[in-house]
């Protein structure tokens, strides 16, 4: 069993993370308006806490002298390096070919299909009542880069 | 778990089961009043009345804005206080899980290197060393201190190293590479004996605070990415004044280590500073050899913020040329650009290499049992 329950929808806020425990491996949980992505707590670059690090935006600019914030709380800042990663896809934005943080796919399930099963929920119990956060360690969430 | 790092052969030559000695942390105060109990009243008085005098505008704020948190690695808060002011954290986050046998501490702040006037200067510099004993050392004895004191009084730092000499929890001496000179200059030099004499190295710690000289040859930078550079070509013109004024010479058992400063120009500037020396050494006669043999029989490096090729196998030729017993692993803990044991090198070592630049070559130097 790939697919794991890992916590309620609401313990996600918007522009926030939740980093879980599964099966040993830590996992960082993110809410970008509405849509949930799920990306290791490790850094691809030097294995930093990747998840401990800042939601930010991504700064642009079309020549010296201007600059504009695009994606807001899009993209996660390593805590060690400042490596900015994209939450949506986990690619790194200075080398998006070749360093990628390791993603797996999170879906949201209603509890009242949670509770006949098949998916496991190993630490809390679930209600009929709520929506829950799925995690497949099997899968990651979108094809590697071409 | 299957994530690729960014070049994956990196993570083989993790010194999983090698203890190591990292030669770049840093601790810092909860607060300035920390350092209240080791200060004579009329400089605690002194400070609440007037601050400290550094030698740059914007005192007790960086001179350059970080783009991490103040330069610190965002993880490494403690509750209360600043990165690195919680010993706690400090062996739970790095001394525990990294297998750190011996921590070399780097307290640049508030020692008095900076500071202008030098009787508080002087103040500040034994308090900072009471200090690091009190705080650091005593309670966790893998930590050595350094003995911090004001170059730009030569006589009270060579007091004050004396006055260390004898005790082991002290491991180098520490003065700024920013000073109000070059470090080759003759007013420094009363400092070099007296670390001769006691047997401790020189540590040199690239410097946040300048001797009122921009950090550039062309003036100051704009970004902190740019000062980040000049930090390397900073340690080049120091390199270069204590080669040519003759201090390696005069002082041939003195022992300066490099710490932040980059590695990677050091062959160059060895080639280059030889090819001069082959045409104009008569303008430096008091040169016996070539400069490149002052620098390797008495510099060494440390390995934080490593150059990262994209062929990994040329920073292998780089430390082949300066000598794998003259490279010491640093880590910069707390600060943003902490270097990972682990992850550090992104080439395979020999098990040679890995204990020499891991462990040996630091407890060879500052005579660690």
């Amino acid at each position: 069993m790939s697919r794991q329950v890992v916590a309620k929808a609401s313990e996600v806020e918007p522009c926030a993370v939740k980093v879980v425990t599964v099966r040993g491996r830590e996992i960082g949980i993110f809410n970008v308006r509405g849509e949930y992505f799920a990306l290791a707590n490790r850094c691809p670059h030097a294995g930093g806490p990747l998840c401990r690090g800042r939601i930010v935006a991504l700064v642009q600019s079309e020549g010296p002298g201007h600059y504009a914030l695009a994606r807001h709380n899009e993209f996660l800042r390593c805590p060690w390096h400042g490596w900015e990663f994209d939450i949506r896809t986990g690619q790194s934005w200075c080398d998006p070919k070749s360093t990628r943080a390791r993603q797996f796919r999170v879906t949201v399930e209603p509890g009242a299909a949670l509770v006949k099963g098949p998916y496991v929920a190993e630490t809390f119990a679930v209600s009929v009542e709520e929506d829950y956060l799925v995690i497949d360690l099997a899968a990651a969430a979108t094809p590697p880069a071409a | 778990m299957n994530i690729s790092l960014r070049r994956p052969e990196a993570s083989r030559d993790a010194p999983a089961s090698l203890a190591i000695v990292d030669c770049d942390i840093h601790p810092a105060y909860r607060t300035p009043a920390d350092l209240h109990p080791f200060l004579p009243a009329r400089w605690r008085e002194h400070m609440a009345t007037f601050g400290e005098h550094l030698r740059q505008g914007l005192s007790g704020q960086l001179a350059w804005p970080r783009m991490m948190a103040a330069g610190m690695r965002v993880d490494a808060f403690p509750d209360e206080g600043p990165p690195g002011s919680d010993l706690a954290l400090m062996r739970a986050q790095h001394l525990d899980v990294n297998g750190v046998e011996y921590g070399m501490l780097m307290q640049l702040s508030r020692g008095g290197m900076e500071e202008r006037n030098l009787d508080f200067a002087a103040a500040l510099s034994r308090a900072v060393n009471d200090w690091q004993l009190e705080t650091w050392v005593k309670p966790e004895p893998r930590l050595r201190a350094g003995i911090v004191v004001p170059q730009e009084d030569a006589a009270f730092a060579v007091s004050e190293i004396e006055r260390r000499a004898d005790d082991p929890a002290f491991a180098q001496i520490l003065i700024s590479p920013r000073a109000s000179d070059p470090l080759g200059h003759r007013r420094y030099w009363p400092i070099y004996e007296a670390a001769q004499r006691c047997r401790r190295p020189i540590a040199l710690h690239v410097q946040g605070f300048s001797g009122g000289h921009a950090s550039t040859g062309s003036g100051w930078p704009t970004y902190y990415m740019q000062e980040h550079y000049a930090t390397t070509t900073g340690m080049q013109n120091t390199v270069t004044s204590l080669v040519f004024e003759g201090v390696f010479e005069r002082f041939p058992d003195l022992k300066v280590v490099l710490i932040e400063g980059g590695f990677a120009w050091v062959p160059a500037l060895c080639w280059r500073m030889d090819k001069h020396w082959e045409r104009l050494r008569k303008e430096v006669p008091q040169l016996t050899r070539p400069p490149s043999d002052y620098v390797r029989a008495q510099c060494w490096f440390t390995t934080q913020p490593i150059e990262e090729p994209d062929d990994p196998a040329q920073l292998a030729e780089v430390i082949d040329w300066i000598g794998w017993d003259r490279l010491m692993f640093s880590t910069d803990y707390p600060h943003w650009d902490f270097d990972d044991p682990r992850q550090v090198f992104k080439f395979k070592l020999t098990e040679e290499q890995k204990r020499k630049v891991f462990r040996d070559n630091a407890k060879a130097l500052y005579r660690l049992p």
